[in-house]
């Protein structure tokens, strides 16, 4: 028999675990291969729905489902916290002493957040990347009255890239609908030399910032957080005082990649080929989603174009052909929603060879994210769409 | 990252950014300038047609000195001094 494994239970371990079982369903019931997801908490969290509990009066709650539901019944599914994973043998461990070995290995371990690395981010900084810090958020901006509004990214690579923008869009337009704008200055730092890191998307959001009145710090990479003087500094020597500071917070690959060898220090993200998923040249290893290298969005939307090329590299190597169809390898497709606020959005859809250009924004692209985000428990994970 | 101080003395560190896009090569640098003293220099290798134009508007702005920018093989070699 053959094993594969896959840890993580995100959008790219779930969605693999069901096309596998689609392609594969034949050689799982006559017991010739197994399908395995490993993960740590066993739920399932809808990201995305996190800036949607700061924004929207969208509830943690909704955001979080049983793993186990999404799977296909023929997938395994163990709840368990990876500690390593031992190439030689083809094994990983898990926390409890408990090894288990691997044909095929599946990395689809996503990133987390380390707000600690930077001092006083914990008190002083607001952020959107756990249903918590979301729900924190929410409370910071009920009882906002006016000041100054500093939104910035401490770290890249992040998830979702558009999400700060979006953020500081919809902000103001709540601050606007509340009648707060004319007493509130609102600032968004970038750590490169435009807003956003694709061209194309930063010449459609620069006239969206100014129209806002939204003041654009360039090259502001986040060095310190002075909670004394209610300042947030810069590693090029800018210093913006703050009421109310919203920063992305630094991210990284898991701790066990780097332990184990399979991804370099500091950052911890997988080698990772572009157009295979290999990692480092490994045949039987591949990642996705976030836990990558590769230059594109940490987003679920990654991960979803990139499980079928996942799904068709195992499936041929089981069946002893070349990879073969439009999923034989990943040409860095990536679609995502864009919120602009006052109802409207846009759609940011590229590949490797292809930038995004993004329509004008609309009240379509906007419903557009309100109806993918309420279907998504039945279409994504179970490779519906 | 290489340590070329016996090669080529005034050279500190090189930051190998090859085959990174676009933040890549800025952040690696900028990574590496944080690690870095005060009167190190530091060379960057890019791949990436956008850092010879990202990479000295950030060295400008954070106060920093390009001392050159060479194209070899397709690579820019950007040399930076820390500067504060």
């Amino acid at each position: 028999m053959q094993r594969i494994v896959i840890l993580g239970g995100g959008v790219g371990g779930t969605l693999t675990a069901n096309l596998l079982v689609r392609k594969l369903r034949k050689a799982i019931d006559g017991g010739d291969v197994e399908v395995m997801v490993i993960d740590s908490t066993g739920n399932h969290v809808y990201q995305p729905g996190f800036m949607y509990i700061v924004m929207g009066g969208e509830r943690a709650a909704n955001l979080a489902r049983p793993e186990r539901s999404l799977l296909d019944k023929r997938v395994s599914l163990l709840v368990g916290e990876v500690v390593g994973v031992d190439e030689a043998r083809q094994q990983v461990t898990l926390a409890d002493g408990v090894a288990l070995g691997y044909d095929y290995l599946v990395l689809a371990t996503g990133s987390r957040i380390v707000p600690e690395s930077i001092e006083h981010f914990a008190q002083e900084a607001q952020h959107f990347y756990t249903a918590e810090a979301a729900a924190k958020l929410r409370a910071a901006l009920d009882a906002f009255t006016g000041g100054r509004i500093v939104i910035g990214i401490a770290g890249m690579p992040y998830k979702c890239p558009p999400a700060p923008l979006e953020v500081a869009f919809l902000i103001e337009a709540e601050l606007r609908q509340r009648g707060l704008r004319d007493g509130t200055e609102m600032h968004f730092c970038s750590p490169i030399g435009r807003a956003f890191t694709i061209e194309s998307v930063s010449e459609m959001a620069t006239p969206i910032l100014e129209k806002k009145g939204i003041e654009l710090h360039t090259f502001f990479n986040v060095e310190a957080i002075d909670p004394a003087r209610k300042m947030v500094l810069s590693l090029e020597g800018e210093e913006l005082p703050y009421d109310l500071l919203i920063l992305v917070p630094p991210h990284k690959g898991q701790q066990f990649l780097i332990d184990s060898g399979l991804a370099p220090a500091p950052g911890g993200w997988l080698p990772t080929d572009r157009h295979t998923l290999e990692v480092g040249g490994r045949p039987n290893v591949f990642a996705l989603g976030d836990a990558t290298d590769l230059p594109l969005s940490k987003a679920g939307s990654t991960a979803h174009f990139e499980a079928p090329v996942v799904t068709e590299r195992i499936v041929a190597a089981i069946e002893g052909r070349e990879p073969a169809g439009k999923h034989a390898d990943y040409e860095g497709r990536v679609m995502c929603f864009f919120e602009i606020g006052d109802g409207k959005g846009t759609l940011l859809q590229f590949d490797y060879e292809h930038p995004p250009k993004p329509p004008r924004p609309n009240q379509f692209w906007h419903l557009g994210k309100v109806v993918f985000n309420k279907t998504y428990w039945h279409t994504v994970p179970k490779g519906r769409v | 990252m290489t340590d070329l101080a016996s090669a080529a003395p005034a050279v500190t560190r090189i930051v190998d950014a090859r085959g990174s896009f676009c933040p890549g090569p800025l952040m690696e640098l900028i990574r590496a300038i944080r690690e870095s003293q005060v009167g190190d220099v530091l060379t960057v290798l890019s791949s990436d047609r956008g850092s010879k134009v990202d990479i000295p508007k950030w060295v400008e702005k954070a106060g920093h000195r390009l001392v050159t920018i060479e194209t070899r093989d397709g690579v820019d070699e950007i040399v930076v001094e820390k500067r504060r």
